[in-house]
This record gives C-alpha cells, sequence and structure tokens, in this order.
C-alpha cells in the first residue's frame, strides 16, 4: 500500500517558507495514502498560479495545463476513464475568475471531481495583484486606488448553481484538512473545497493570527450539513469563518447517467474499426 | 434526361425549391434528392437559409445527374417558388427554357416577367383545403406535382417520403404521402405534363448508395475510426457534427459533451486524449478562435487531437449560413509558440470520410493536433456516393506503452528525446507510467524546467520540431485529375474541387491539382508535383489567396494566377469555366 511519501516526487517545492500551500500538500498527501490509492489510481489537474506549481511535486498522474481550465481537462479525464480519482486545483484567481464559467457548469454537471481552491484573496504568482475573493478596497498592484468590486463567494455559488459537496478549509488545520479531503475524494459528485490559503508574501503579516482568531469548526458547532439554506448562509459568514463540510446531497454523478459507460470506462473498451451500417441506413 | 443542359455531354439537370424560412423546403428537396438517388441518379444538393428561425428565404438546390456530380450548377431548369420573394432571387438563375412552379396563392406572375419561360401556377393553399391536407404538406403536394410534371416514378418519391417521415410517426407519414398522391396527380390532370419540356428516368432500383454532407462523413468516419469522445458547442455551420454523434451516442458507445463554451469543448477533448481515448472537437472560426489556447496547450503536452473546423465567411460573425474558405491561414498559424500541425481540407463527403480516419491516426502517431477543415457548402451540401468501405480504415495509435513495457522501465521519460521526435506515452491509470502533462517547458519526465536551462529548452523544441520529417512523408499527397500536361494548371484545396473537376469536363488543356493536406506542404513533393506546369493558377474562396501565399512561404512557389471568390458563395462550375477560360 502506498504511503504519503510516494506521492511526493524527486522535485523541491518552490513554494516561499511559510507558504500555506504546504499545509494543504501535507494533507492531500496523507488523504490520499489513507484512501488506499495508489499514485497511478488518480489524476490531479492543476491550474497556473502558486498553487500550480505544486504539479510538479505531486506524484499522481498530473496535468498542468492552462490558467482558468484545470476543471475541463478534469472533466474529460473523467469521462475518458471513470475508474480514476480526478483532482482538480486552482487559485482563488484561476477557479473564480479566469475559469469562473467552467466552475458553475461543473456544479451542474455533478461530474465526479473533486476541486481544490487555494484562496489567498491574491493572484501572488503574478505578484499579488486583487482577485475575484479579494476584500472591497484592497489596495494592490492593479488596484491602488482600491478595489471598487465586492468578493466572490465561491462556496455559495456552487451551492447556487448545483454543487453537491461544498466545503471550506483552512492551510493551518492540517489533521482536520485531511479529513475534510478525505470526504470530499470520497463524495461521488462534484466536491469544492475551498481553503483559507495564507500567503506569507501578499496577505497581511498577521494573516495566520487573523484566521487562527476567526476561524472554528463546524462539527463542533453542532452544524449540519444538510440543508441548503442554512450552508448558505454558514458560507457568508465574515466575521467568524466556518471550516468543515457546508453541504452534502447525493445525486447521481454526471458519468453515471451516461449509459456508454455502464460496461467499462471509455479507455477500456477497445480502439477498432467501428460498426456504422446502422448509421449507415439514416442516409439511405 | 431529354432536354437538359448540355453541358459538355454531362447532362445536369438543376432543381430549386424557394420559400419563406419555416415552410420545409429544406425537407422537401431533400426528399426529392432522396427519391433521385434511389433512382440510381446522382446528386449534389446545397441549402441556402438566413440566420433565423422564421422569415427570411430559404432555398434549397439539387443537381441531377445519370453520371457522378460534384458540385451544384448554377443553371437552374426547374424552379419551385412559394413566395415573390423566392421566384425574384431564383430568377436569374434559369436557364432560357427554364420552368417555374410557383403557389399562385401566395403571388401572381406577370407574362413579362418570364422572358419565355414556362411557368405553372398552382394555388396551394386552395388544394390542400379541398384534398383535405394541412397546409404544412403544401411543399410535398408540389413536390409530388413536379415528380408528375418529370414524369419520375410516384412509388420512389412516396418510399423517400415514408423513410423521411417514418421517425415523426404514423400520421405525419400518411398525411405527406397522400400531399404527395394528390399533387403527382392533380399535376397529370390539370397541368399538361406532356408539353413539359424535361423528364428524369429511373435507372435502377434499391441503389445503395447514400447521400452525405462532409459533416456527416466526418461522424461515420470519427465512429468507424474508434473514436470514443467528442465534445463540442453549437456553432453553424459545425453544429450538424454535433447533432450526428449525439444522436449516435448511446448506440455508438461515444461520449458526446455539449461543454459551457468553445474553451471547455476543446479542454476536455485534450483532457480525454491525455486519458488515452481518440478524442475530437468541432466549431467554426469564431469557435475556434476561443480554442486557440487549447491548441498550443495540445501543442506543448504532445497529446492527440482532432479539431474539425467548418468554416463560415468571417471575420467576426460574419456570414453565419453563407460559405468561404476563409480560414486556412489561421488554423496554419493559430496558437502562441511553435508546434507542429497538420490541416487535412477534404474536398468532399467520400474524402472527408477517408481523410476523418487519417486525421486520427496522424494525431495518435504524432502526437499532435490535426485539423479537418471543411466549409459551409460541403458540411451541409449532401452529395451522393457509394456506402464507405470500412475496409480502407487502418488504425495506427502509435507509440502506447502496455503494462508489461511500463513495468521493465525504471524511470519512465513521458518526453524522452528521440531522433523521430515521437516519446512513447503511457496511459493514466497504467503503474509505473504516471508523469506530469505540463503546459510550462518541461525536461523528459515532464517537470518544470525553470531558471536558465538552455540545454533541456532546445533539446524540447527540437524534439518537438523533429515530428515534421516524419509528419511530411505520412501526409496524403496532392491529386492531380484532368490531363498530364495542360496549358493551364489549377491548384486548390478542399471544397473548391468539385465545381473545379465538374469545370474540367468543359474545359480543354486545364488539369486540377487537389491538395488534401495544405499544412504542413513539403517543398519537394510541391516541385515534384509541379514540375512542368506552364501556367499555375490558385484557385480559392477566399479573397487573399490563402493557400497561394502558404505555398509561397513553404515550398518558396509563386503562382501565376489567384482566382478568389468571397461574396459568401462558393464556385460554380459555370464560373469556372469562365473564368480559366479569361487566361487563356
Ligand atoms: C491566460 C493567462 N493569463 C494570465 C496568466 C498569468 N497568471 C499566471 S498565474 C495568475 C494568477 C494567479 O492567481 P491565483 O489563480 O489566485 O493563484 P495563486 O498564484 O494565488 O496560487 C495569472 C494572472 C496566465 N498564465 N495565463
Ligand atoms: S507568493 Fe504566496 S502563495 Fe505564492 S508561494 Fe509565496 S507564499 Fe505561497
Amino acid at each position: 500500500m502506498a504511503t504519503e511519501k510516494d506521492f511526493i516526487t524527486k522535485i523541491t517545492p518552490t513554494w516561499c517558507v511559510g507558504c500555506g500551500n504546504f499545509g494543504i500538500w501535507t494533507a492531500l498527501r496523507q488523504a490520499l495514502a489513507e484512501l488506499g490509492l495508489e499514485p497511478h489510481q488518480a489524476v490531479m489537474v492543476f491550474d497556473i498560479g502558486c498553487n500550480g506549481n505544486g504539479a510538479n511535486w505531486h506524484g499522481t498522474y498530473g496535468f498542468h495545463g492552462l490558467h482558468g481550465r484545470p476543471l475541463p481537462i478534469a472533466c474529460g479525464v473523467k469521462m475518458a476513464n471513470h475508474e480514476l480519482k480526478v483532482i482538480a486545483v486552482s487559485g482563488d484567481g484561476g477557479g473564480y475568475g479566469e475559469g469562473g464559467n467552467h466552475f458553475i457548469h461543473t456544479c451542474r454537471g455533478n461530474q465526479d471531481i473533486t476541486y481544490i481552491i487555494y484562496n489567498n484573496h491574491r493572484y501572488s504568482l503574478t505578484t499579488g495583484q486583487a482577485s475575484p475573493t479579494s476584500e472591497h478596497g484592497a489596495k494592490t498592484k492593479s488596484t491602488p486606488a482600491g478595489l471598487i468590486e465586492y468578493p466572490f463567494n465561491g462556496p455559495q455559488v456552487a451551492l447556487t448553481c448545483g454543487a453537491t459537496f461544498v466545503a471550506q478549509g483552512s492551510a493551518d488545520e492540517v489533521v482536520h484538512l485531511k479529513e475534510l479531503l478525505k470526504k470530499a475524494v470520497s463524495h461521488p459528485g462534484f466536491s469544492l473545497i475551498d481553503i483559507l490559503q495564507p500567503c506569507v508574501i501578499y496577505n497581511d503579516k498577521d494573516i495566520r493570527q487573523q484566521y487562527k482568531q476567526k476561524v472554528y469548526k463546524l462539527e463542533e458547532a453542532g452544524y449540519q450539513p444538510n440543508d441548503k439554506m442554512a450552508a448558505y448562509q454558514k458560507a457568508g459568514e465574515t466575521e467568524k469563518l466556518p471550516i468543515g463540510v457546508l453541504y452534502e446531497e447525493i445525486r447521481p454523478t454526471y458519468e453515471n447517467q451516461l449509459p456508454q459507460l455502464a460496461k467499462a470506462p471509455l479507455v477500456k473498451q477497445p480502439v477498432a474499426v467501428g460498426d456504422i451500417s446502422e448509421f449507415l441506413r439514416e442516409f439511405k | 434526361m431529354k432536354n437538359t443542359q448540355d453541358f459538355k455531354n454531362n447532362k445536369v439537370f438543376t432543381w430549386k425549391i424557394g420559400g419563406a424560412a419555416g415552410g420545409g423546403q429544406q425537407v422537401a428537396g431533400l426528399i426529392f434528392t432522396k427519391a433521385c438517388v434511389h433512382g440510381g441518379l446522382f446528386t449534389f444538393d446545397s441549402s441556402e437559409y438566413p440566420s433565423r428561425i422564421r422569415g427570411g428565404l430559404v432555398a434549397y438546390r439539387v443537381s441531377i445527374s445519370e453520371k457522378p456530380v460534384l458540385a451544384i450548377y448554377k443553371d437552374t431548369q426547374l424552379l419551385i417558388a412559394l413566395n415573390r420573394e423566392a421566384f425574384d432571387y431564383c430568377l436569374p438563375d434559369m436557364t432560357p427554357d427554364g420552368v417555374i412552379l410557383y403557389d399562385r396563392g401566395k403571388f401572381e406572375i406577370k407574362p413579362e416577367e418570364l422572358k419565355g419561360k414556362k411557368a405553372y401556377p398552382l394555388p396551394l393553399e386552395k388544394l390542400a383545403q379541398d384534398a383535405g391536407i394541412k397546409p404544412l404538406a403544401a411543399n410535398i403536394i408540389i413536390t409530388g406535382a413536379a415528380a408528375a410534371l418529370l414524369d419520375y416514378d410516384l412509388e420512389i418519391l412516396k418510399e423517400a417520403i415514408k423513410d423521411t417521415f417514418a421517425a415523426k410517426g404514423q400520421e405525419a407519414a400518411e398525411m405527406n404521402l397522400q400531399a404527395a398522391d394528390f399533387g403527382y396527380q392533380y399535376a397529370k390532370t390539370n397541368l399538361l405534363p406532356d408539353e413539359f419540356p424535361y423528364n428524369l428516368k429511373v435507372l435502377k432500383k434499391n441503389n445503395d448508395s447514400i447521400i452525405a454532407t462532409a459533416n456527416d462523413a466526418i461522424c461515420l468516419g470519427a465512429v468507424a475510426s474508434g473514436c470514443k469522445f467528442m465534445a463540442a458547442y453549437p456553432m453553424t455551420p459545425a453544429s450538424s457534427i454535433l447533432h450526428n454523434l449525439a444522436a449516435w451516442a448511446e448506440k455508438s458507445g461515444l461520449v458526446v459533451k455539449h461543454a459551457e463554451d468553445e474553451i471547455a469543448g476543446i479542454q476536455m477533448a485534450i483532457g480525454a486524449g491525455f486519458a488515452g481515448v481518440r478524442a475530437m472537437t468541432a466549431t467554426s472560426g469564431g469557435g475556434f478562435a476561443l480554442m486557440v489556447e487549447g491548441l498550443s496547450l495540445a501543442g506543448m503536452t504532445e497529446v492527440p487531437l482532432v479539431i474539425v473546423e467548418a468554416q463560415r465567411p468571417g471575420p467576426a460573425t460574419g456570414l453565419p449560413t453563407w460559405t468561404e474558405q476563409g480560414d486556412l491561414s489561421f488554423v496554419a498559424h493559430a496558437g502562441h509558440g511553435e508546434f507542429n500541425r497538420v490541416v487535412l481540407a477534404p474536398g468532399d463527403p467520400p474524402e472527408a470520410f477517408a481523410l476523418t480516419a487519417r486525421a486520427f491516426n496522424l494525431a495518435e502517431k504524432w502526437q499532435i493536433p490535426v485539423f479537418i477543415l471543411v466549409d459551409k457548402y460541403i458540411a451541409e451540401g449532401h452529395q451522393s456516393m457509394p456506402e464507405p468501405d470500412l475496409k480502407d480504415i487502418k488504425i495506427d495509435r502509435g507509440e502506447v506503452l502496455t503494462d508489461e513495457q511500463l513495468a521493465k522501465i525504471k524511470d519512465f521519460k513521458r518526453y524522452l528525446v528521440t531522433k523521430s521526435g515521437v516519446s512513447p506515452r503511457s496511459i493514466p491509470g497504467q503503474p509505473g507510467g504516471a508523469y506530469l502533462a505540463n503546459s510550462d517547458e518541461h525536461d523528459e519526465f515532464g517537470y518544470s524546467i525553470e531558471g536558465f536551462t538552455p540545454e533541456i529548452r532546445n533539446a524540447m523544441v527540437e524534439k518537438r520540431a523533429a515530428k515534421l520529417k516524419g509528419i511530411l512523408a505520412d501526409l496524403p499527397g496532392p491529386e492531380l485529375f484532368g490531363p498530364k500536361t495542360a496549358e493551364i494548371t489549377l491548384i486548390g484545396w478542399g471544397s473548391v474541387k468539385g465545381p473545379v473537376l465538374e469545370a474540367l469536363k468543359a474545359l480543354d488543356g486545364v488539369n486540377y491539382l487537389h491538395v488534401p493536406a495544405p499544412w504542413p506542404l513539403s517543398k519537394e513533393i510541391m516541385e515534384k508535383s509541379l514540375k512542368g506546369v506552364k501556367k499555375l493558377v490558385c484557385i480559392e474562396n477566399n479573397q487573399v489567396g490563402q493557400f497561394a501565399n502558404i505555398l509561397s512561404e513553404l515550398c518558396g512557389i509563386a503562382v501565376d494566377e489567384r482566382l478568389t471568390k468571397y461574396n459568401g458563395a462558393q464556385f460554380f462550375p459555370e464560373e469556372v469555366v469562365e473564368l480559366v477560360n479569361k487566361l487563356k
């Protein structure tokens, strides 16, 4: 059986010392190992960003695609081989900005994919510009006079668009995050985990302390993740920040509803000359 | 056929029906075409319609012959005009002895408008009412009447109606059969069929030809080639590919995804290709513009991919329902950075079938994106053709590692530098084959290279570029039609093939070189194909002469003349004859 070490490649991480991404990386490796997965049984699809640079040190099959596009790649992989565990990774910029349309529509489709958003409220790799989740008034290189827009709430949008598993996590709560990731990856359907990820370069200097003070665990608050309206309200809290599963429901997955996949994944069906006789009749 | 226009002994009869959108001209036209093909005749059709669902003029025309006919002729012998607009629009194309059937309930024709042509009035609404037929079937009444006047076999027409309406239920079929019968009998008794100048003969019954568009042929080719995944976003004139494949999905086993946009369409196809299945997408120029970043991604990650681009006139939204060959330069040069891609440009539906099979092989063998470039004219125009032969299809997946081969490799390098430029690939799920497909420049494992590492960058650029040699040798070569030597050699690609081949029948001392793979070009092969050519004339359905530019860019060959057309219509054979004769 694989251990969390088997999910590490020979490449040394290039993230800044103290970056919140390390916590997510650890939790994810542990989660995959504890779920009993082998590295070749999972495909991770990465965005472009600090988050996506991690593609080089995650030891599964990987696809490090274009900015904003991990979801449609992940959907294509999943439809081609639904026996694989498919995990897509984005930042708040790529996931909610550049790739916003894909996010909306994958929530609707309920493809059995886990979507992890490394939410640091900034475009970090491109040196800290405002992102869709930045706070109103944020002064950044691209918004020196203060950001006019109000923040995009990923979990609320996911709920509205029909996602069947919506959670918030914290990169600094590694054990809690690991359990959350295990649930998300095991959930049959589209699962979103929006993770508070401290960026030690472009967030406030005391970002870790801020999160520490604000974060609370939903399980400990006696919250039940089965009420969409309650989840919507929870996802909107800003004074305190809830972590845990906000909402879960079981609905048939996209792949489950494709009779073509009932017998075997597409990739396991032979690539052979296909019978067209039946279709030719339409052209007589 | 009596009295049809003698186009250098190649008798072609052209039949046109026009009326308001929503009036069923395309259905009626297709039924008539099917009836012709079922009787052993050859056809090529085309429909003209505006980009809206109701209103505006919709016209359908079909050229019919006892020998294979590869294009739509301009000269029209029979016009069915269901309204005034159709009459005015189509009249200029009528031959002097042409005949018009028209709906007198909708409009009147003054004798001086006809300039000697015969016109047969039919009060369609009244006739339908008298016969207890819904007005919806009026187009079939008039089609029945046309069959009577042409002395064509009514039973064959009725078979075609049954086929067409079978899926719509008994009632629809019955009503339309009744309409055809009624129109036929009405014309026989009231419209003097003996004076009608044309007739169509059944050549053989139980003909097993099919009538298909290039889009249809691409779909059949994709299923036949083991394609398993297609994702696309609707856009005229590519949409019928999505429609056909979606309709067949359950039976063919293909997964067909209507994606949220073209960006997602190409990305999903790349995801599926990476995961190991034969995958494709289809769009028109505007949709492909959104896919361009994905094209470059496929180039960098070396994922096999087939892209159908069905062109329509641009720029921007352009003329959505008309035709042009305006995107060759675009697809050949699209994408940031340098990488190989192939453009296949079938000239007709049978070639579209064959080249689709080749496209999937080329994509997998060379791990590159391959385009199938068609245009509205052939994407939506039907041609009668023999059933495609599956024996011609060979599947070649290129270098895919087996589990056993992978087990023997210690540190698997997905992007191993090889002489051919192709690196054997693993399929996700295979033990020991895990790697990173990376849009960042990468080493042989797929890991990003950062900092200045010129050896790796050069090696990777050169590895990807090295494929070109093998690709060029693997492409379908130019095909010469007509005499070996000629005063004028026409050269072209894609859908100009049909009109040019028809025109050759009426031209002396002219031949045609059809280029099925207009990108990339081998200088050596092109020079060989064009050896001894006296006057080289490039004919293209665009304004610039895009292929002529590519020929000069890649082979240093300059054409002597460019024949171009960009008004939204394809070339007609008559037009090609005229243009070429002017060059003599
Ligand atoms: C199409 C495209 N546009 C812009 C970029 C530049 N770019 C790279 S990463 C990035 C944003 C990164 O922010 P985010 O997605 O939040 O990820 P983070 O770096 O914060 O993890 C941008 C704009 C790109 N690579 N591709
Ligand atoms: S810039 Fe921020 S997000 Fe990027 S690696 Fe450094 S700390 Fe992490």
